[in-house]
């Protein structure tokens, strides 16, 4: 196979194909215009006609919603399921705003093909045949020369399931989602060393009747995962005990009784003071320990010095301080919980962090328990009958001798990694097929990803919108959106197990087709065809539903069915019996796993680089109305914020001279500088020794028009990354920016 | 009868759902709103604190945008709702300039457009499109008169507040602190 | 530091980041309002008082200006309007508590009893004039024999819709620049100082010439009055209010207040017109043209300013 070096191919470079495309979004604006305009007053509201069941893709959390139809057939409502434990029939403002998915006109609309016009390289429409026969010709080519295990899968979303099944069958098991390695992996490991479980997404905690929520960073309420949104709130109206642990004033900060504003990368030490306190004034849960717990001793030996008042030294948090919040925590105990986080690559000691926070849970007996974390039950679909899929002769831990031994989930940055060709590394990876993913917003070190991308010797993305990501793709598949598309059922953990089934509103619009079809097409050019024995995708679902006692029939009507729990231990840990999935079979105070593998058994303070004068700590975070970077172009969300801005703290604001809405430019300590200046605004929210931006702006490709060039991107600045040696997790949160100028920044470039 | 809302400061968290929940319920074009979301910080860093409001129409007890309007297509209706009739706007923007709370917009058809407390679905006994979607459930909506609804009781527990009362307007939303 | 922000991204056209509702239409449709209602209250007034003779541009030839200048008024208005087709629903109904339905049929009366007026004088400007049909000969006959009650309709009328001018902002509690009672007579006086200026314009009579003068630097005198009161007022008053006085002193409008409005507009012109009365020759267009300048800029001013003002909470 050529090499062919992937430039990002940019608006200017659209073929005649594209023109056409654009003329044709442009008749299409015009008549709906028209119909609104003249025939039809605009002013009327929608008339609801029919509903259809749907789980909301817009981000994770997976709400169950009914899409609605107007008397025309077109979407125009998303209304909660009221049914539903992930929204209890609220949907967020991204799920409300689902709507713009659907009608952005600025989706990818047919599939295109990379070829080189007169030494340029640009994109071709082609039709779902050449398409798909090309990507099969050189998936095929690809096993013959380098072996199946070459490919690789980045997925996130309901759709990576089907994309999974055609890969795993093809034979390879590198299927990475930045959604661990830069996201929940820590914790899960962090916690899976202690508790011998993870904490699992929708997260186990039990917020709707907890006394007491500690929340380390978490910023719920800007987090908008709906569930804990909803639960903290109800937690308020009972009047729990809210501890608040942000550098930055956040939402959440704001409606707690307790808000510390710790110095960034400083939470290890306020969490073993935490435990000192709760350990030497006796404060934990004697029984609970002495019955389910291992390593007291040696936790309380180590943690003897690390007081309050050492951690004073550290956090600037007041030692007083310090012990009231660990006796509120020890008051509430057992209905407590010291949140475990979700994003949590921050510092690359963060599965120790995360140790920290499950110890601390441990002691104060919360794990198991009413108020605690609870023990989640789901629904166990059988899987489609298919044949058992090829053992591959090499996974992606090939690439990392000996390292990682306690993750069991992929590492997106480890692909990426393996995919730069390097004669030290055994094992290449040739090829991606990515699906759902815009890896050139949510993976750190951006050049690294272009430079795997680039010696690349195929790469197909599925994407609904023409992502950074589709720019280097050489076959770009376009999925039609959630609200379009059947797609796997919903099986997610939950106080009790309920299934949620999505099934299309419209049909797809323009030349897109949804993942399951994809999936079941390229196989059969693969030579897959046992493995997609179903005619479509209902009679898949139909099936898995009838096993399971429902029918695709019965679901369509209800959207959502809740099935009883197999077990009656919701919250198990009263004194009953319990064998932890840990070596020692008991909650891992100290961690014989961690030690076994040459790692600290006792989460330790590690000191974190601090920025040099001039320079800010880059924070950043989500805003309510926007899911990363997905829906920065979703007209109803733009709406609502169409760039993000720089919170700088005045005192800073004054010494740079700078004036609220003003453009500046951010750059880096490696020198690197954002592609688009972005909006200052000064506010006391923010510490002055760092800055905040929400993730998911400063996007690069013109064809996102609503997005293109808004604000600044937060991963161009994330260039330093501090691997977490534990699970290779990228801490992303050591990074330093700086202000400039319109003008400096022209003279920089010249 | 009158209806009122109530917005608990202490839960909403400013994610504007309501907002876009407004858009799609009635219409209201892109671009354009009938309610909003207001943050309000104090104070200087650590000692902070922050007001988050969901801001719309306050269905007036004293509607300055229904006195001064030369055609009566801004009228009040049972329950004291404030509702604009968009075939008898001129839109002469009178009412708009009456507002203290610039809670009107003129609609890009050309008459003027505010939140009618969703008397559409109140109608049917459903509650407004905001209050429903709100994922913090700080919202609170019904008959002031009936002493068990949502919003009555949630202003008979709590200390509450209404906006610019010096305006003189007596707002019927109010903002539970 | 305190934080006030929208963060829902709230950006109604019109409304935000300021209100920009009422564009130049208005405030040009409130001065030839102003102008008209000035010219046919003393058109009226000394129609009534006998002085059709010594003061025949007052009484009969300044009327000519103030019917088109009325219609002209009210065609800003429209085109003001937003839902323009729907402008008929004005004439459906009389809300007695709305400024804007007051000066609707206000106008609606007014501007054909105006060009009625000026009929009953169009032979007299017009000799040859001819009106053809009979029944108009009818009607001027009718007209002029009841010249005076209509004269005093009309003077009622003119203080009404001159009034109203002021009122319409000042009926607006929301935007504390013109929540003052000051602003109907403010207006008031200024629009009958406009007329008084025209009809001083356009006289070639000496003595109506100085008497106009004279009636307008009284009503620069009382203007000047009512300015000085309304900013003691809003300095008096609460926050807003003295917020909305600073864009005039210091803020925003400072400049072209003071200068277009009271010196170019208001001062300079007295002193004119003074000189013009101990004996000087000063050409009448400058001191008239400059108070209709004032006038007109006044009206801007208060319009714009006034929408940038509003409750803080
Ligand atoms: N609206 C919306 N909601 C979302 C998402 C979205 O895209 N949009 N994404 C979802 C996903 S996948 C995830 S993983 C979660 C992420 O949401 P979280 O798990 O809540 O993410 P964090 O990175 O912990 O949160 C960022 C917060 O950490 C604070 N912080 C920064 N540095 C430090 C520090 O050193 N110490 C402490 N204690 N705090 C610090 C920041 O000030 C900020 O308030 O959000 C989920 N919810
Ligand atoms: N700098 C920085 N990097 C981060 C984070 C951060 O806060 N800052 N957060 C991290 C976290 S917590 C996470 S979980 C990851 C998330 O990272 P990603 O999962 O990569 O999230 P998005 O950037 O939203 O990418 C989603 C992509 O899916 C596409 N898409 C949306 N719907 C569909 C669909 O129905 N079908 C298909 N085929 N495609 C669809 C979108 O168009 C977009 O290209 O990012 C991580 N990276
Ligand atoms: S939390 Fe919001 S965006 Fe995420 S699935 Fe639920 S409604 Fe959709
Ligand atoms: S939906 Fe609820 S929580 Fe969100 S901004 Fe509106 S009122 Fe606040
Ligand atoms: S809030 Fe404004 S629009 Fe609503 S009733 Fe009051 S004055 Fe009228
Ligand atoms: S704009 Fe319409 S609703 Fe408002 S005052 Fe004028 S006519 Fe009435
Ligand atoms: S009550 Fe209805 S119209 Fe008013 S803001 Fe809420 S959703 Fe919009
Ligand atoms: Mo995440």
């Amino acid at each position: 196979m050529k090499k062919t070096r992937r430039d990002f191919i940019k608006i200017s470079a659209v073929g005649s194909g594209g023109l056409a495309l654009g003329l044709s979004t442009i008749k299409i604006a015009n008549a709906s215009d028209g119909e609104n305009g003249l025939f039809k007053s605009s002013h009327a509201r929608p008339v609801l006609q029919n509903r259809y069941p749907t789980y909301c893709e817009v981000c994770f959390w997976k709400c169950a919603a009914w899409t609605y139809t107007d008397d025309n057939g077109e979407i125009v409502k998303i209304i909660g399921n009221d049914e539903d434990p992930h929204c209890e029939g609220r949907l967020c403002p991204r799920g409300t705003g689902g709507v713009g998915m659907y009608h952005d006109e600025d989706r990818l609309k047919k599939p295109l093909i990379r070829v080189e016009k007169d030494g340029k390289q640009e994109f071709r429409e082609a039709s779902w045949e050449e398409a798909l026969d090309l990507v099969a010709g050189k998936l095929n080519k690809l096993k013959e020369e380098h072996g199946a295990e070459s490919l690789a899968l980045f997925s996130h979303g309901s759709g990576g399931k089907m994309m999974s099944h055609l890969v795993k069958a093809f034979g390879t098991t590198s299927i990475a989602a930045p959604s661990f390695a830069q996201c929940r992996g820590p914790r899960e490991v962090g916690f899976a060393a202690t508790f011998g479980e993870t904490v699992l997404s929708p997260e186990r905690t039990d917020i709707r009747d907890t006394r007491c929520l500690v929340l380390i960073g978490s910023h719920i309420g800007e987090n908008m995962h709906n569930g804990q949104v909803q639960e903290m709130s109800d937690a308020i109206d009972k009047g729990a005990t809210i501890i608040t642990v942000d550098p930055r004033f956040s939402t959440a900060a704001s409606k707690s009784q307790y808000w510390l504003p710790i110095k960034p990368a400083t939470d290890m030490a306020l969490l073993l003071a935490w435990i000192h306190v709760i350990i030497y004034e006796g404060l934990y849960d004697k029984d609970y320990i002495e019955k389910y717990a291992y390593g007291l001793d040696q936790l309380k030996q180590h943690v003897k010095n690390m007081t309050p008042e050492w951690a004073y030294g550290i956090t600037t948090i007041e030692p007083d301080v310090i012990r009231k919040t660990a006796h509120e925590m020890a008051a509430a105990s057992p209905a407590v919980i010291i949140h475990p986080g979700r994003h949590v690559t921050w510092y690359g000691d963060d599965t120790q962090r995360s140790r920290a926070i499950a110890i601390l849970n441990a002691l104060l007996g919360s794990w198991g328990r009413r108020g605690g974390f609870y023990n989640p039950e789901k629904v166990n679909l059988p899987d489609y009958p298919s044949p058992g899929y090829p053992k591959p002769k090499r996974t992606w831990k090939d690439a990392f001798p000996g390292q990682y031994k306690l993750v069991d989930e992929v590492l997106s940055t480890g692909i990426c990694y393996s995919s730069i060709p390097n004669p030290d590394m055994e094992f290449n990876i040739k090829a991606w097929m990515v699906y759902g993913t815009n890896l050139l917003a949510s993976l750190p070190e951006q050049e690294k990803t272009i430079e795997a991308i680039q010696n690349l010797d195929f790469l197909v993305v599925i994407d609904t919108m023409p992502m950074e990501i589709t720019g280097y793709a050489d076959v770009i598949l376009p999925e039609c959106t959630y609200l379009e598309r059947y797609d796997i059922l919903r099986a997610s953990p939950h106080r009790e197990p309920y299934l949620a089934l999505r099934m299309p509103a419209v049909k797809p619009k323009y030349d897109s087709k949804p993942n399951w079809w994809i999936a079941k097409e390229l196989g059969s050019r693969l030579g897959l065809e046992d493995y997609f024995k179903w005619e479509n995708i209902e009679e898949y679902l139909d099936w898995q539903l009838k096993k399971v006692g429902s029918s695709l029939e019965e679901m369509k009507k209800i959207g959502i069915k809740k099935f009883p729990r197999e077990y009656e231990d919701l919250y198990a840990l009263n004194g009953e019996d319990f064998e932890f999935n840990t070596n020692t079979g008991k909650i891992e105070l100290y961690s014989t796993e961690l030690a076994s593998e040459g790692f600290d058994p006792l989460p330790k303070y590690t000191h974190h680089r601090e920025p040099d004068p001039g320079y800010y700590r880059l924070n950043y975070g989500r805003a309510p109305m926007h899911t990363f970077s997905r829906t920065a172009n979703n007209p109803n969300l733009t709406d609502l914020m169409d760039e993000n801005n720089v919170w700088v703290n005045p005192k800073v604001a004054s010494i740079w001279g700078l004036k609220n809405d003003q453009y500046v430019y951010l750059k880096n300590q490696d020198g690197v500088v954002t592609s688009f200046p972005v909006k200052i605004r000064i506010t006391e929210r923010i510490r002055w020794d760092s800055v905040y931006m929400v993730h998911g702006f400063g996007h690069a490709d013109k064809k996102l028009t609503r997005a293109y060039g808004k604000g600044a991107s937060d991963s161009e600045m994330i260039t330093n990354v501090k691997i977490d040696p534990v699970m290779g997790g990228t801490g992303m949160r050591e990074n330093f920016v700086t202000f400039i100028t319109e003008l400096e920044k022209k003279e920089d470039r010249s | 009868m009158r209806y009122a809302m109530a917005i608990d400061t202490k839960k909403c968290v400013g994610c504007s759902d309501c907002v876009v929940a407004c858009q799609t319920e009635n219409n209201v074009p892109v671009g354009y709103c009938r309610d909003w979301v207001v943050e309000s910080v104090a104070g200087s860093y650590p000692q902070l604190e922050i007001e988050i409001r969901s801001e719309r129409c306050n269905h007036c007890d004293n509607a300055p945008c229904v006195r001064c309007c030369p055609t009566g297509a801004s009228h009040i209706v049972d329950g004291g709702v404030v509702l604009v009739d968009p075939v008898k706007c001129i839109g002469c923007g009178a009412c708009i300039e009456a507002c203290p709370y610039d809670a009107r917009y003129s609609h890009p058809d050309g008459h003027v457009d505010k939140c009618t407390f969703c008397i559409h679905r109140v109608e049917k006994g459903q509650d407004p499109a905001c209050v429903s979607v709100c994922p913090t459930n700080c919202m609170y909506f019904g008959d002031l008169d009936n002493p068990n609804s949502d919003v009555s009781k949630a202003l008979a527990t709590r200390k509450y507040k209404v906006l610019a009362p010096e305006a003189g307007t007596k707002p019927q939303v109010y903002y539970l602190v | 530091m305190n934080e006030e922000l929208i963060i829902s991204g709230r950006m109604n056209p019109g409304i935000d980041p300021y209100l920009h509702v009422w564009h130049w239409p208005i405030p040009t449709y409130l001065f030839l309002g102003g102008l008209a209602a000035g010219i046919l209250f003393f058109s009226g007034l000394y129609y009534i008082l006998g002085k059709e003779k010594q003061l025949p541009t007052a009484v009969k030839w300044a009327s000519f200006l103030a019917a088109p200048a009325l219609v002209v008024g009210l065609f800003f208005l429209f085109i003001d309007l937003t839902h323009k087709l729907y402008f008929w629903q004005l004439y459906t109904t009389i809300r007695l508590t709305s400024p804007m339905s007051w000066g609707a049929w206000t106008l609606m009366f007014i501007t054909p009893l105006a060009f009625i007026w000026s009929a009953t004088y169009l032979r007299e400007l017009v000799p040859k004039w001819d009106w053809k049909l009979k029944i108009l000969w009818n009607f001027e006959a009718l007209a002029i024999k009841y010249r005076t009650p209509i004269a005093w309709v009309i003077m009622l009328l003119a203080v009404i819709l001159g009034i109203y001018t002021g009122i319409l902002l000042s009926a607006f509690n929301a935007r504390p620049l013109w929540n003052t009672s000051l602003l109907g007579p403010l207006f008031l006086t200024s629009g009958l100082s406009a007329g008084a200026a025209t009809i001083m314009w356009m006289s070639k009579d000496h003595a109506e010439r100085s008497l106009f003068s004279k009636i307008d630097l009284i009503l620069i005198g009382v203007e000047l009055f009512f300015i000085i009161h309304l900013f003691m007022g809003f300095l008096a008053s609460t926050e807003v209010q003295i917020q909305a006085a600073q864009l005039f002193l210091g803020g925003e409008f400072t400049v072209s207040f003071w200068v277009f409005v009271i010196i170019m507009g208001l001062i300079f012109p007295a002193l004119l017109e003074v000189l013009e009365l101990r004996g000087f020759k000063v050409p009448v267009f400058i001191p008239a043209g400059l108070i209709l300048f004032g006038g007109l800029m006044l009206r801007f001013i208060m319009v714009e300013a006034g929408q940038l003002t509003r409750y803080l909470y």
